[in-house]
């Protein structure tokens, strides 16, 4: 297991594209330490012969025919949007 | 019984009186809408209510179909179409669902009539609906205290007799655990049994909807009309639908129940395990066999828990990003303030957390050994389970370690909250079903605080925990007391 000071709550809250305030960096470090000092304990379980669950039920690829059937309009599909203008969304600039 | 007496009915009574003709589907509505308005105020379970469009649906409603008539209260998480559906966020204020999910389709299709959304945790996260960006929902059987979480706006309006019964989600015990606070039945189906397509996603290999009633049979109607696989839903399992009212009322002759001895955890609380020792006392007079079993990874449940959900969440919530739908902050210089900014301002306390826990398993470097090693603890968490269900039926335990607490009593220690989950979240790990239905009361300060009794079944056994909980439910009184709030006048 990692050791849990590894954690740099100002990193991880970039790479999630969530700014966070100083107080709330310093909060979570502290809280987020505390829950992964908790969770040292899985590093003493030998898990050298166990295949990884990624679901309780095993579950495999399910197919079905891609058939086309009525769903939303243009308009019912951007009708949530912060900003929108003929029905595109409308989003802030990515490109110089 | 007069009308504003309507609320306090089970769905099976209700039932009988709408197909007799003796109340209409709309005046069960109207006794519906005056009885939420008395206790609203007291309990603030309900973030939005559409009576008109549900009047109208009571216009055409027909009482012969499975739930004809019968309102249903529906956790914000769920779209209902053309109604709002915050999640308890304030990054969805303002978001109207184009479209049902199949679970609404399928209760429409029944007859049911969904006319509000409940009060919950922000995203589902949480255990005592405090963190909700709207309101903070209170307990009918002490207001001073939480109705647990996350689906407690849905737990709360049903033990106030203000609602019929309430459909919520549990991805480590956000129904169950309301129930027990509540003094309620609640259903966590097994994985897969109840589609989740139209369910806002907090942790996709965890989520399931389900029911929060005042009796098992009422339950067990609303599983038998929501359950069942989903094209829209490719995790939802192929098998058919059994009438899950089919088996209430048989004996527990045969039954094995398991008590598994990693169950009898320090920390719980006295009154608790006196009333489930009590329980299991009952259930053996009733005929079940009473065997130890072993669940040898359940101090890991936790640990894995909060790995996993927080990895899922953390990948799910990626989708509010201010583009699509939601909230989206002003004037951003440039798409790294956009995205930063919009999910500072629209997300709490607790999703941030998650969020940042979440990524931080995922992060390169510590994915293998926060992330696939918690996956492989999991595996041997679902593996104690199908060992113990060799030697027993159904496995017996406490829903919660203690009843409801006071409002702001854990706020401040997050750890402290997801241990109220200890007992409840290595079935959506393992994906087996569990049911809490009433087994008696803590005594606190002048209070009766409900206590629940998990019983815990095989995957896609739902008949058979429904059955024991029916068997248990009939031989007690407990689903017949009624929270000071629900004995209100009227």
């Amino acid at each position: 297991m990692a050791k849990n000071t590894d954690l740099d709550v100002g990193y991880v809250s970039k790479l999630a594209r969530l700014n966070l305030t100083e107080e709330e960096t310093r909060r979570f470090q502290k809280q987020l330490a505390d829950i992964l000092k908790y969770a040292e304990k899985l590093g003493e379980v030998d898990v050298s012969q166990v295949d990884a669950a990624a679901h309780g039920v095993p579950m495999f690829n399910v197919f079905r025919e891609d058939t086309p059937c009525d769903w939303l309009t243009a308009e019912e599909a951007i009708s949530n949007a912060p900003h929108k203008a003929n029905q595109l969304f409308v989003v802030t600039k990515v490109v110089e | 019984m007069s009308r504003s007496d309507l609320p306090a009915l089970t769905i099976a009574d209700l039932q009988s009186l709408l197909r007799r003709k003796e109340v209409s589907p709309r005046q069960v509505l109207e006794s519906l809408r005056a009885r939420i308005e008395s206790v609203e105020p007291k309990i603030d379970a309900y973030v939005s209510i559409d009576f008109e469009a549900a009047l109208k649906e009571a216009e055409t409603a027909d009482v012969n179909l499975p739930l004809g008539g019968v309102p249903i209260a529906i956790k914000d998480i769920i779209n209902v179409a053309g109604q709002p559906c915050t999640c308890g966020s304030k990054i969805l204020a303002g978001y109207r669902s184009p479209y049902d999910a199949t679970v609404i389709e399928k209760l429409r299709a029944a007859g049911a009539i969904p006319f509000g959304k409940t009060n919950m945790d922000e995203f589902a996260m949480g255990s005592s609906t405090e963190n909700s960006s709207v309101k903070v929902t209170r307990n009918p059987w002490d207001v001073s205290r939480v109705p647990g979480g996350s689906s407690g706006g849905s737990a709360a309006a049903v033990a106030a007799g203000a609602a019929f019964g309430a459909l919520g989600t549990d991805t480590g015990g956000s129904i169950r655990q309301p129930a027990s606070l509540s003094g309620l039945v609640g259903l966590k189906p097994s994985y897969g049994r109840v589609s989740r397509f139209g369910v806002i996603a907090f942790a996709s290999s965890l989520d399931q909807v389900g029911p929060l009633t005042k009796t098992v049979r009422d339950a067990a109607m609303i599983m038998s009309a929501m359950a069942g696989p989903d094209r829209h839903d490719s995790t939802s399992l192929p098998d058919p639908v059994p009438d899950y009212t089919k088996n209430l009322g048989r004996d527990l002759k045969g039954v094995r129940l398991g008590v598994p001895k990693e169950y009898r955890v320090e920390g719980i609380d006295p009154q608790v395990s006196a009333a489930v020792n009590a329980a299991i006392k009952q259930l053996e007079s009733l005929g079940a066999e009473i065997v130890d079993v072993t669940l040898p990874h359940t101090d890991y449940g936790i640990a894995v828990y909060y790995f996993i959900a927080t990895a899922e969440a953390s990948a799910n919530l990626a989708r509010f990003d201010g583009v699509r739908y939601g909230y989206r902050a002003k004037d951003p210089k440039d798409l790294l303030d956009h995205y930063g900014r919009t999910r500072e301002e629209g997300f709490g306390e607790e999703v941030k957390r998650r969020i940042i826990l979440g990524t931080y398993v995922l992060s390169s470097g510590y994915y293998d050994a926060f992330y696939v090693r918690a996956q492989k603890v999991r595996q041997l968490i679902r593996q104690d389970f199908v060992k113990a269900f060799e030697k027993c039926d159904a496995i017996v335990s406490p829903t919660t370690p203690e009843p409801a607490f006071k409002l702001g009593e854990r706020t401040t220690n997050p750890l402290a909250m997801y241990l109220a989950d200890i007992f409840t979240n290595t079935a959506n790990l393992a994906g087996i079903c569990g049911i809490s239905v009433p087994c008696g009361f803590a005594k606190e300060n002048g209070s009766q605080l409900p206590i629940g009794l998990q019983i815990l079944g095989k995957s896609l056994d739902e008949t058979r925990i429904l059955q024991i909980a029916h068997a248990y439910e009939q031989s007690t009184d407990w689903h017949k007391a009624r929270s000071p709030i629900a004995l209100d006048s009227k």
